[in-house]
């Protein structure tokens, strides 16, 4: 049985541009996957859909862009209010050097 | 346990100039047999940026060698496959300041009069070439020859095609020594016992002055740390080599102390590398985050687009180093079949077609294309004393 | 297969003198630890106890490490193990914090661990250089008279077909996801792999409302039965165990044995797993194959201890346990080779939680004597606990111990090297061009090369060159780059964690202002929530 539990308080983000509402304090990874899309990067080569994998910031899978900085751990970054999140095709570096 | 048969040439090291060596003396029929006591470049050629360049030698016979080998690599692509990432992309060596850009230009100027393709580039026309480079440069000198190539690959494609062609390849066998009779080579030594052979390819990178002075005939090859830079994989930012005039100065300087100099480019996976540093501080393998933040500072100041990308390692190799920046190529005169095939610095990856042509050449008793005068293990001996 | 490494004290604990320094000034400290999991947190307390100045650096944004990762959402241990016993640590790590004795910065990522000469009292001291703040990348950088090194350990994953899609993830990115921010990692879960790992993950998930389809354990616990001594040394161990198979009974979750998920399968996302069932060799018996529907799949087979930092600075390594594995030589008071560098829990073989609490502790103490503190000696029982907790570990990893037939189970279209995208069939290549060891297989082909830098596939690589090679495939080869000795060059990793050009480029400013002392940069002290409290009745 799950365990009842206090409504999680929540925040407010964009991703792609779209809002999201997410559970204050998960990290970005846990967002996306609580949203059901464990996808959120395409791969360089064979543009392959990927999202977490190792869950602690060692295999580098789970990559985004949030406010601008690119190539952010997912698994490792809580969300926070405010946060404009982008993912990633290929290089997540932008030419500006965001 | 001795190996019953013979064979006429014994290549020792499974690196670039290894390979190239071992390629053409197949092509040219002999019976090869590639002694390597890792496997395909674990050398030198293992820490390899995959240069193929004229851009930065003076004009000489190390030039002459440059271009006859720059020929020889575009007559190879089809042998080696795209995996070798064998890319035209050219060169760009831009100067800081004025003085320097005099310089160079006059540099470019006489290595136009030996051969070499050149385009002076003014200071707008550089971000016409190269749209993130930064701001304020004096100009620069292009130059349409300059290649890059995966190194690593093709010694593998070489050796393979060598294979084909009947060479022998034994990897994970370590040369212990030269075996020698009456003046003359016999062969080479391993822990499986001798491999017999009239004729010994030396190409044993930052260690073949240790495996001639085994055999009594010592050479001055000296390792010469490099560190690289590896970055991220970025979007093309970076369409040439890229490397500030200040390169060329420090190739020919013999001083012990760090040199850097910038060069950077990017390679087909994405990734950047930066360069170039150069130490005389033996073997030692030992991280340097202060040479590694000099490079990166360079870089930067070159690059400003590359302040934010991230370096996810860098790695650091041995050039084989000789006193007079100039590689070993040709027989010793003090053991009569040891042929020298080595001390080609951080060049190589862009001499080791010319270098394996010319030791076929050798081997097989022809007139070599150019003349290996100036490459001769001769060159360092001591002068007769009167 | 040769006798599993005894987890436990490999080099002699050498009496030295205490290093004759002065204490910590501002810009320094008597220690410096790295990561915040049981090991990292009992050395800081352990060196604070006996009034040593400690600065923990940590990845994590809050103190626990993986195995007691928590967040906003879960401070009340709801999905946790042994919460109680975190709480009491927590508290003694905050009571220490408020007294100026440890100093806690989270967010870090550590890329170096400097030697730097040795002083006039002729003690070494570090220097460790990190990346503070995964958003906004600032270097910072500590000096300490000592680091303890406490990074622990990762899963390890086997490529199989299917294995990168979505949905596919490491057994402990489930357990990370529940226990730091109370997220199920989706509908239907199959968790698999080896090692008592699996149970604690799969129990977690179907409390926490996970339909848990099966766990698919590769190994065969009856095993233990037949290695007596290593189970009489921790008869705690076994109602561990047994508590979490009876919630999973209780829970109608399917435990299969000697069976293991071979592919994956999906189009944008996991929709199904292939399990079959599997020999001691872990080759697949032929027509066992069924299809499971599953939206998650965790996998682990073992963990990977995290070492390249104790490797860079000059500890010496040892391989194992299991392919791919490097640890670090350490003495009874977990000191390396290195003097002044310790390390504790998992970087020195997989042990488990209550192991690293007892190490960490031990390497708390030996540092803060190290620095010049005056140390209590460890208590009476320690000794033997450790010891037992080391043969139990020990039984475990040959239990569960990764078999060479999983080199079968990917295919040429099988992606090995996630970050390069690397497949087998690629792979396959770089071998028939003279790809013989990991080393050389990164230089033809690439795996290796990426992000990660071959955390997750140097592994593997390894292992399917030994297969191919009809060396057994076990993987030990690691490399042997004639250029090195032993098996180092597989854990060489000159940067740990990802460094802007920004961040190396101010090094080089630092060091040519010749300035000894690196002044004191990055982060302020990390406040820790304190919403931790005891956990909820079940």
């Amino acid at each position: 049985m799950p365990e009842p539990a206090a409504p999680r308080p929540r925040v407010a983000v964009t991703v792609d541009g779209a809002p999201w509402s997410v559970p204050a304090g998960a990290s970005i990874a846990a967002a996306f996957t609580e949203h059901d899309a464990p996808g959120w990067r395409q791969t360089r080569r064979r543009a392959e859909p990927r999202g977490l994998s190792c869950g602690i910031g060692v295999c580098f899978d789970c990559l985004v862009t949030v406010n601008g900085v690119h190539g952010v751990r997912a698994c490792l970054a809580e969300v926070r209010d405010g946060d404009v999140i982008t993912t990633e095709k290929g290089s997540g570096f932008a030419e500006r050097g965001a | 346990m001795t190996s019953g048969r013979g064979y006429d040439v014994v290549v020792v090291g499974a690196g670039i100039i290894g390979a190239a060596c071992s390629y053409f003396l197949a092509r040219g029929g002999l019976r090869v047999a590639v002694v390597e006591r890792g496997t395909v470049a674990s050398g030198t050629t293992g820490a390899g940026e995959g240069n193929i360049l004229v851009s930065d030698k003076e004009p000489g016979p190390e030039l002459e060698l440059a271009l006859l080998s720059q020929r020889l690599w575009r007559e190879l692509a089809g042998e080696l496959g795209p995996a070798a990432e064998l890319e035209p992309k050219g060169g760009l060596v831009v100067a800081d300041g004025p003085a320097q850009r005099a310089a160079l230009d006059q540099f470019a100027a006489a290595q136009a009069g030996a051969g070499v393709e050149i385009e002076p580039v003014g200071p707008d026309g550089l971000r016409t070439l190269e749209p993130h480079l930064a701001e304020g440069l004096a100009g620069g000198v292009r130059y349409p020859q300059d290649m890059q190539v995966q190194p690593m690959v093709a010694a593998a494609r070489l050796l393979r095609r060598a294979r084909e062609l009947g060479a022998e390849l034994l990897f994970r066998q370590e040369v212990t020594g030269l075996e020698a009779a009456g003046g003359r080579v016999t062969g080479v030594r391993t822990a499986r016992g001798v491999l017999s052979a009239g004729l010994v390819v030396n190409a044993a990178g930052p260690w073949a002055g240790e495996l001639a002075a085994g055999a009594g005939a010592p050479l001055p090859v000296l390792p010469r740390r490099g560190f690289i830079v590896v970055t991220e994989a970025l979007p093309a930012l970076i369409r040439h080599k890229v490397y500030t005039a200040d390169y060329v100065a420090n190739v020919a300087s013999g001083s012990a102390g760090l040199e850097i100099s910038t060069v950077i480019e990017a390679t087909a996976s994405g990734t950047v590398l930066i360069g170039a540093s150069r130490e005389r501080v033996g073997f030692d393998r030992s991280p340097s985050l202060r040479v590694v933040g000099m490079l990166a500072a360079r870089a930067v100041a070159l690059f400003p687009v590359l302040r934010e990308a991230r370096a996810i390692r860098f790695y650091r190799g041995f050039r084989p180093y000789c006193p007079d920046h100039l590689p070993v190529i040709g027989a010793d005169e003090r053991l009569a079949g040891l042929l020298h095939a080595c001390g080609h610095e951080g060049a190589g990856v862009g001499l080791a077609p010319a270098t394996g042509h010319l030791i076929a050449q050798l081997a097989a008793g022809q007139a070599p294309d150019l003349s290996l005068a100036p490459f001769a293990p001769a060159r360092f001996a001591e002068p007769a004393r009167a | 297969m040769s006798s599993p490494p005894r987890k436990g004290p490999d080099l002699p604990n050498a009496a030295r003198e205490p290093a004759a320094r002065p204490a910590a000034g501002p810009a320094s400290w008597d220690l410096a630890v790295i990561g915040a999991g049981p090991a990292g947190m009992t050395a800081a307390i352990a060196a604070a106890d006996a009034g040593a100045r400690a600065v923990v650096l940590d990845l994590g944004a809050r103190p626990g490490g993986q195995y007691w990762r928590w967040g906003p959402a879960t401070g009340d241990g709801r999905y946790h193990h042994g919460w109680p016993a975190f709480a009491a640590l927590l508290r003694r790590f905050t009571t220490h914090q408020a007294a100026g004795r440890i100093t806690y910065r989270s967010g870090h990522a550590v890329f170096q661990v400097e030697p730097l000469a040795a002083d006039d009292a002729g003690g070494g001291q570090f220097r460790v250089h990190a990346v503070a703040d995964e958003r906004r990348r600032e270097y910072a950088a500590v000096e300490a008279a000592a680091v303890v090194v406490a990074t622990g350990a990762y899963d390890r994953q086997l490529p199989v077909p299917g294995w990168t899609l979505p949905g596919v993830m490491a057994a402990g990115a489930a357990q990370s996801l529940l226990k730091g921010s109370a997220v199920v990692a989706g509908r239907r879960v199959v968790v698999a792999g080896a090692g008592p790992f699996l149970l604690p993950v799969a129990a977690g998930l179907a409390r926490a409302g996970a339909r848990v389809v099966a766990v698919v354990e590769a190994g065969q616990p009856a095993g233990y039965l037949r290695r007596p001594a290593g189970l009489a040394a921790s008869w705690r161990k076994l109602p561990e165990a047994g508590g979490y198979l009876a919630e999973l009974a209780r829970h109608r979750v399917p435990v299969l044995r000697r069976h293991a998920v071979i592919a994956a399968h999906g189009g944008e996302r996991l929709s199904s797993v292939t399990v079959a069932r599997i020999d001691a060799g872990w080759a697949v018996v032929p027509g066992t194959e069924r299809a499971l529907d599953a939206d998650v799949l965790a996998a682990g087979y073992g963990f990977i201890p995290q070492v390249e930092l104790l490797g860079e600075a000059g500890a010496q390594l040892a391989a194992g346990p299991g392919p791919g594995a490097f640890v670090a030589l350490a003495g009874p008071d977990q000191q390396t080779t290195v003097p002044g560098l310790f390390a504790a829990g998992e970087t020195t073989g997989v042990g488990g939680a209550d192991l690293a609490r007892i190490e960490g502790a031990a390497a708390g103490r030996a540092a803060a004597r190290y620095a010049g503190r005056p140390v209590a000696p460890e208590r009476r029982g320690t000794r033997r606990s450790r010891a037992a907790l080391g043969r139990f570990a020990a039984v475990m990893e040959s239990v569960h111990a990764v078999q060479p037939g999983w080199t079968r189970w990917p295919d040429d279209e099988t992606v090995i090297c996630r970050c390069e995208e690397v497949t087998l069939g690629e792979l396959r290549t770089a071998i028939s061009l003279g790809a013989d060891d990991a080393r050389s297989a990164k230089l033809l082909a690439r795996p290796g090369m990426g992000w990660c830098q071959g955390r997750m596939c140097g592994h593997a690589v390894s292992a399917i060159i030994d297969s191919e090679a009809g060396r057994g495939g076990s993987g030990r080869t690691g490399t042997r780059d004639p250029g090195l000795a032993g098996p180092e060059t597989l854990a060489s990793r000159p940067l740990a964690q990802p460094v802007p050009l920004r961040v190396l480029a101010a090094l080089a400013e630092d060091s040519a202002a010749g300035d000894s002392t690196v002044e004191d940069s990055g982060v302020e002290d990390t406040a820790v929530e304190e919403t931790v409290g005891p956990p909820e009745p079940r």
